[in-house]
């Protein structure tokens, strides 16, 4: 029930500050620092497609008599029409209210009751809802999400209430954070015209209009099989789960589905700064991004060059930013950089620091362009570059290590059009990369005269 | 095709077959290496990496007075310098063998977790050694990781949930060690010398108190000579604790402390029984029907389901081992706090008078028995739930009983546990917001 919270574990040591800033960067920054795959070695994954246009992945791995079901929608925040913000993430709650079969509470009532586990949530870019159940149950979590694709009924009395907690969602995450209205206002400014410039939850008086109608609309045009793709994951055979999908979700015919809105981000060619002060926040944050390309808008071979050069600037103790501003010259109390190569339009690479105390956060700032610009100038080293793709590629199996890391990988990715080879390449593309590409992709991404800057700062209590 | 969880025999000591569920078994071995370290093992070859989980008994709660966040800021320094190495030199190898070194320090324990991928265990665990045994603790690491630290504590104060889970823990065990905040206070953390922190190794992080969990790609018999390696030159003996049981006040009270924000969030919890008590499945089972996570308590149908008043009301046991609670979290608009604590009281006092019914009795049986080996699908959950198993002396068969300890609640049993451990009016809530009047308030300045 969560929005823009996928929360993927975080690997690797992040410094104690680094979990202030991740929270702080909110969904970007973590899903940045998430390996998005495992080798093609790793894991032996199937997909079908049925008739009706439902894409179907199947990736056993038998460790315990367990199995996860992931559906994820083609649709999400980024889709929401102009004026009803947050409607995607809306109707993820209002698809656990009941169908024509299912009551109201019915849908979550029955997988406790098979001691099962369920949630979802909302991205710009995609819904996903999962069940991880025993794996004897997996017919009775695919037999519920095939009949809430197809057979919900949203009704005012539904609407009322779930509408409150939305809000309510939207204090917690939100309202109540200094960090994520800063963050909220950062990526107002750093997309000017990509869905990305509204939060995945909504705005809030957006929020408090949208209605049954723009549920049910957003239901009708988005939720088709044809628009879908299921991942199973766990103590099955590709087999079993032909048979299962083909008998639950094979009747639910197709619909024509719109394609997602074509959206150009005009050029940027003004530098922006903003600045926000809260009572609540005891140092200065630092955030500075760029537009940058993902592995579906842009160069894609751009993007695996950025995935190393973020690494080598900006993660961990041992990165040129943590190392230079941190620990030498004692200007912040973490920095690092960012960047998510997985989203559905182009997407951002930029950097964060929290500023020492009694340091000017000016001063912080040009020792950190600094190291920027001179990694753009100079280049990153082949040794640096050496042990970064060593070390991305050794971590790539720990995404197997649970039951649904790889799951949400694989099932982001194929959503986002991307394809089962895509992830099973990703060490190899990874390593195939060159510190000449690491470096040009560097130098073209980092452009001051259309960076986005903002500084949160403390405030006396008044 | 990977390989099943392998049932097999011990090399040295025990071995037990936990079932968790139907068909699916677990083998625990308990691993008594050459020199007389203990570790619990569940071998699992299906991927080439290994958790490692070391706990010791011991945490915040032992902190000294005055230098609360002492067992905070010295586990944050293990990783920032050791042996001949600098922290940059350290993480440099700890990155280099794609392993990762977690530190945490909670009330009862100060915790290590190790991840590596299993080739490189060997090194990953001399990194461990070097980080419990010498550790350097240098001025520019002290420095910068207490400055680290103080933001955190800095941020916390500001953050209306961690502001009144200080404010609930202060006031529920109000002259005890638990009253501390876990990471301690800015003005004892700035107070900690590094002749501090050495005390607090040379005291504390000793092998009698070390519970171990190790889950993958290693078997019994490589295990016991890296125990020995990794751990034998740990003291034997830790410090006595200086804890006593805690003796919470049994009248709950409502307590505010302003805070300009658009909702409040509210702690709210109570004095409970121990793990060891015989009726602690009967409690476990009322607490998660009344409060459990997810989407089917009692108090979600009602503030959620039915009123839409919050994202999130949930409860549960939390069994600390000098005096256990059970502890809630909800959050609503400042204008719903009054209704919002009126309902849980009014909730707490229904399952106290009449218990679960029969039907939702059964559901709960069927979700915590069936849902538990979920929450344990990575080797490092696991690790970490071989550790509980110890800490709470439960047993090395203790999964395989666990299903029949909590099937075996009837429902007299749920319905007199029920009234024995329900009490609205020991019910303490802390408040962080601008929620207008509250009914019997007791307000708290900021520095409280």
């Amino acid at each position: 029930m969560t929005a823009d919270a996928d929360s993927p574990a975080i690997r690797g040591r992040i410094s104690r500050a680094a979990r202030c800033a991740l929270a702080l960067g909110g969904f970007t920054l973590s899903i940045a620092l998430l390996p998005p795959a495992a080798t093609a070695k790793l894991f032996d994954a199937e997909v079908f497609t049925l008739a009706n246009g439902l894409q179907v992945v199947v990736i056993p791995f038998h460790r315990a008599p367990i199995v996860s079901q992931i559906v994820f929608y083609k649709a999400g925040a980024a889709d929401d029409p102009r004026g009803t913000s947050g409607i995607a993430h809306f109707l993820e709650h209002l698809m656990f209210r009941g169908t024509r079969t299912v009551a109201p509470g019915a849908f979550s009532r029955t997988v406790a009751d098979i001691g099962g586990v369920d949630n979802a949530s909302t991205t710009h870019d995609r819904t996903e809802f999962y069940e991880n159940v025993a794996a004897d149950r997996l017919a009775t979590v695919m037999q519920l999400e095939a009949d809430r694709m197809a057979n919900l009924v949203i009704t005012d009395a539904k609407v009322s209430p779930e509408r409150k907690v939305i809000i309510e969602e939207r204090h917690t995450r939100i309202d109540n954070v200094p960090q994520s209205l800063f963050q909220e206002a950062f990526d107002a400014a750093l997309y000017l015209n990509l869905p990305y410039h509204r939060p995945a939850i909504g705005w809030l008086a957006e929020m408090q209009r949208l209605s049954t109608a723009d549920a049910v609309t957003f239901y009708r045009t988005w939720y088709a099989p044809n628009n879908a793709v299921v991942v199973i994951s766990g103590d099955v055979t590709a087999a079993q789960v032909r048979a299962l999908a083909e008998k639950y979700y094979g009747p639910i015919p197709a619909r024509p589905v719109p394609a997602h809105i074509v959206v150009t981000e005009p050029p940027h060619v003004v530098a922006v700064t903003l600045t926000m002060k809260s009572a609540r926040v005891p140092n200065p944050s630092w955030l500075h991004a760029y537009l940058a390309p993902s592995y579906t808008a842009g160069e894609m071979r751009e993007a695996y060059a950025l995935q190393v050069a973020a690494e080598v600037l900006g993660d961990g103790a041992t990165s040129r930013l943590y190392r230079g501003l941190v620990v030498d010259r004692k200007l912040a109390l973490d920095a690092g950089a960012f960047y998510d190569p997985t989203t559905r339009y182009l997407s951002s690479f930029g950097f964060y620091g929290t500023v020492a105390k009694g340091v000017d956060p000016a001063a912080f700032q040009d020792a950190a362009l600094a190291i920027v610009r001179a990694a753009a100038r100079d280049g990153l080293t082949a040794d640096e570059v050496a042990r970064a793709k060593a070390r991305m590629q050794a971590e790539a199996i720990y995404t197997r290590d649970s039951l649904n890391g790889l799951a949400l990988s694989v099932g982001a990715a194929i959503a986002n059009g991307r394809t089962l080879d895509d992830v099973e390449a990703w060490p190899d593309r990874i390593g195939a990369i060159t510190v000449d590409q690491v470096n040009a992709a560097l130098k073209a991404v980092v452009d001051e005269n259309q960076a986005v800057t903002g500084f949160l700062l403390p405030e006396p209590a008044s | 095709m990977s390989v099943r969880l392998r049932i097999i025999a011990a090399v040295t000591g025990v071995t037990v077959l936990i079932g968790t569920h139907a068909g699916y078994a677990m083998a625990v071995q308990v691993v008594t290496s050459p020199g007389g370290i203990t570790a619990w093992l569940v071998e699992d070859h299906s991927l080439p990496v290994v958790s490692l989980e070391a706990s010791f008994i011991g945490g915040s709660a032992e902190d000294p007075k005055n230098k609360s966040g002492l067992a905070e800021l010295t586990f944050d320094l293990l990783d920032e310098g050791a042996g001949d190495m600098d922290s940059t030199a350290f993480q440099r190898k700890v990155e280099d063998l794609a392993a990762s070194l977690d530190f945490d320090v909670d009330r009862d324990t100060a915790t290590v977790d190790l991840h590596t991928v299993s080739a490189n265990l060997a090194p990953a665990l001399g990194l461990l050694r070097l980080a419990l045994t010498e550790p350097q603790f240098s001025d520019n690491a002290v420095a910068r990781v207490r400055g680290q630290l103080i933001d955190e504590l800095e941020e916390e104060d500001g953050d209306p949930e961690l502001r009144a889970d200080h404010i609930w823990w202060n006031a529920e065990f109000a002259g005890h060690p638990y009253a501390m905040p876990t990471h301690g206070t800015v003005h004892d953390v700035a107070m900690i010398t590094p002749d501090d922190m050495r005390g607090f190794m040379r005291t504390r992080i000793a092998r009698e108190v070390m519970l171990t969990g190790v889950v993958g790609d290693i078997t019994a018999a490589q295990l016991g000579p890296l125990l020995d390696k990794t751990f034998g030159r740990l003291p034997t003996h830790a410090a006595p604790s200086r804890i006593a049981v805690a003796a919470p006040p049994s009248f709950g009270q409502t307590l505010l402390q302003k805070m300009k924000v658009p909702q409040s969030a509210v702690i709210f919890g109570q004095p409970s029984i121990r793990r060891d008590d015989k009726d602690w499945y009967a409690a476990y089972l009322v607490t998660n029907i009344l409060a459990g996570n997810g989407l089917t308590s009692r108090l979600v149908r009602e503030l959620r389901e039915k009123r839409g008043l919050v994202y999130s009301v949930y409860a549960d046991l939390d069994p600390l081992l000098h005096g256990s609670v059970i502890l809630g979290d909800v959050a609503t608009e400042n204008a719903h706090v009054a209704e919002s604590i009126d309902l849980i009281r009014a909730e707490w006092a229904r399952m106290r008078d009449q218990g679960p019914t029969a039907a939702e009795l059964a559901a709960a049986k069927t979700y915590l028995t069936g849902s538990f080996p979920l929450n344990f699908d990575s080797t490092l959950r696991i690790a970490g739930l071989l550790v509980v198993i110890q800490k709470e002396h439960l047993g090395v068969d203790y999964l395989d009983r666990r299903s029949a300890l909590i099937d075996a609640v009837t429902l007299a049993d749920a319905q007199r546990v029920a009234k024995r451990i329900l009490d609205p009016a020991a019910l303490n809530f802390a408040v962080v917001g601008s929620p207008g009047n509250l009914p019997g308030v007791r307000n708290i300045g900021p520095g409280e």
